[in-house]
């Protein structure tokens, strides 16, 4: 596949620099922190389970997700570097689907350094694997949503912090749809599309360890909507 | 120069606008294999535009380039394939190292295994990157970085280079070192190089392209122009005697091609030797006792061209 060249330079490019390891070690600390310390609920519930710790993820990914995307194509515009990537032979959907691929595989290496809460749970009672495998991939998918969103956003703009503000704050919004469908001057159908467009909705099956089909395909379609209209900005940029 | 044969790259009627700004107004060029090209003309003539969309990074508004047969927009991956690229200001992945860097534009080309340790090796030994090889692209001078960025453009031992202001921010004995490379790769593929440094497409190239506001103003060869030597002609005497001691030399003008007969001054183009013509006109000069202001050659008619041309833009140059 065309696309692992590109993808394995932008993995590589995120741990040349310190950018990398600051993202990964603090989506894990974050992660862990709000789990075990904030509120007290892990101890209080007294229970070898996960789900308090999946529950803290749509709002952990809105705001590590810009971080990971927000130089992929920013950067290469700064640069310069974006007239020597498109100027080899790759298609523009090669080109975008590599550089998400990449940093998809930096957020997984972040939520593999996760494992060691689990794994801690583990050791302190019965911890039931099945539900937090399923999890996690939901987290996964969960991510590759919100990247995608953000490697687009990217695209639009030479500032990294400009992508991030505005990455953050697009997955906030996506995150807090649902506060919409219960504000009563709402019609019906306007509260069911923003229930239905809602990130952290389709993440609450996924949290308990079910592997609901509609809410991994809501994510696969937004990753696929976000990445044709990458493509789409690229191709604009070629025509000046 | 070598015998023209076939069309590698080919342009028809190439239009982009840049919003209000018409970059590239109808440009059309054939370019034969194994000719290295020139664009020369002052800054915002359409040089980097026209080789932007060569490259395949831009797309044209109107019209077509192909390269080796392949039309640029339509079938750009197999454009790129046969294509080497050198961007002006060379961007570079400066976090990686030559090495990575090196491998990674070879894997971009399909390289791999002994194929791409092959090709690394041929571009190191013609780019001299020996000593620079382990380094990370930032630590590199700029010298080493626009080899890195010449080794990149040749990895896939592409057919067509595209080199737009490759000497750009060179030292003096650097561009010497980089037209020698660029002379030395002429004689196995065929180079498009641009610059608005006259001596540069002077040094290197067999054809010359003169662009100006989108427009390409004259196309000739190299060879041709250095036979053509212009000189100043410029006589304290009466305008009859000016003229008198013109007609004597007669024999030895090409072309008078700017004449100002009212302040006995001319910039002729001399048929043949253009020592010969001074000699002839200095004899006839002396002869009419007629004193001689100036009699100096102006080099050949590329300077001269390219000066009226960025004196028409105000002297930018």
């Amino acid at each position: 596949m065309r696309s692992l060249v590109i993808a394995r330079r932008e993995f590589f490019a995120y741990f040349e620099s310190p950018i990398g390891y600051v993202v990964v070690a603090l989506f894990s600390a974050l992660a862990a922190a709000l789990f075990f310390l904030v509120g007290d609920v892990f101890f209080s519930y007294n229970q070898a389970s996960m789900r308090h710790f999946f529950s803290n993820m749509p709002m952990l990914v809105a705001m590590i997700a810009p971080a990971i995307a927000m130089r992929s194509w920013a950067e290469e515009i700064r640069s310069g570097t974006v007239e020597r990537l498109m100027t080899l032979p790759f298609s523009l959907g090669q080109l975008v689907v590599g550089k998400f691929l990449g940093v998809w595989a930096v957020f997984a290496v972040a939520l593999l350094c996760t494992l060691l809460a689990p794994i801690s749970v583990a050791m302190l009672g019965d911890l039931d694997w099945g539900p937090v495998i399923a999890a996690y991939v939901g987290t996964l998918f969960l991510a590759g949503a919100g990247l995608a969103i953000c490697c687009f956003l990217s695209a639009l703009t030479s500032n990294q912090i400009v992508a991030w503000m505005v990455g953050a704050c697009t997955l906030l919004v996506f995150n807090l749809f649902h506060l919409l469908a219960s504000a009563v001057f709402i019609p019906r159908w306007l509260a069911e599309i923003s229930l239905n467009i809602d990130m952290s909705q389709h993440f609450h099956a996924l949290a308990r360890g079910v592997i609901d089909v509609p809410s991994l395909g809501f994510y696969v379609a937004v990753m696929i909507v976000s990445l044709v209209a990458n493509t789409l900005i690229l191709s604009l940029r070629r025509h000046g | 120069m070598p015998v023209p044969s076939k069309v590698v790259v080919q342009v028809k009627d190439l239009h982009k606008r840049y919003g209000d700004v018409h970059a590239l107004r109808g440009l059309n060029l054939d370019v034969y294999a194994g000719q290295i090209v020139g664009f020369l003309g002052p800054n915002g003539a359409g040089k980097t535009t026209a080789i932007k969309i060569l490259s395949g990074f831009l797309a044209a508004d109107s019209g077509s380039a192909s390269i080796c047969g392949f039309d640029s927009e339509t079938q750009g991956l197999e454009v790129k394939q046969v294509l080497g690229y050198l961007p002006e200001n060379n961007p570079l992945y400066s976090d990686m190292r030559v090495v990575d860097a090196l491998n990674f534009i070879g894997a971009a080309h399909k390289l791999s295994g002994t194929k791409l340790k092959d090709a690394i090796e041929r571009v190191v030994v013609q780019t001299q990157l020996h000593q620079v090889y382990w380094r990370p692209l930032g630590h590199c001078s700029k010298g080493f970085r626009q080899r890195v960025g010449l080794a990149q453009a040749l990895l896939n031992d592409p057919q067509v280079l595209l080199l737009d202001e490759p000497t750009n921010g060179l030292d003096p004995l650097q561009v010497v070192e980089m037209r020698k490379l660029i002379t030395s790769l002429g004689a196995e593929k065929t180079v498009i190089i641009t610059s608005h440094v006259l001596p540069e497409i002077e040094a290197v190239a067999d054809r010359v392209v003169v662009m100006n506001h989108g427009s390409k103003v004259m196309d000739t060869d190299i060879a041709s122009l250095a036979s053509e030597q212009l000189i100043a002609v410029e006589l304290h005497c009466s305008v009859d005697a000016f003229r008198a001691i013109c007609s004597q030399a007669e024999a030895h003008i090409e072309e008078m091609i700017v004449a100002n007969d009212s302040n006995c001054q001319a910039m002729i183009k001399a048929n043949g030797n253009a020592s010969e013509l001074v000699s002839r006109l200095a004899e006839a000069a002396v002869a009419s006792k007629v004193q001689v202001a100036s009699l100096s050659p102006q080099g050949h008619s590329l300077e001269h061209e390219f000066r009226k041309i960025c004196q028409n833009d105000g002297g930018q140059a």
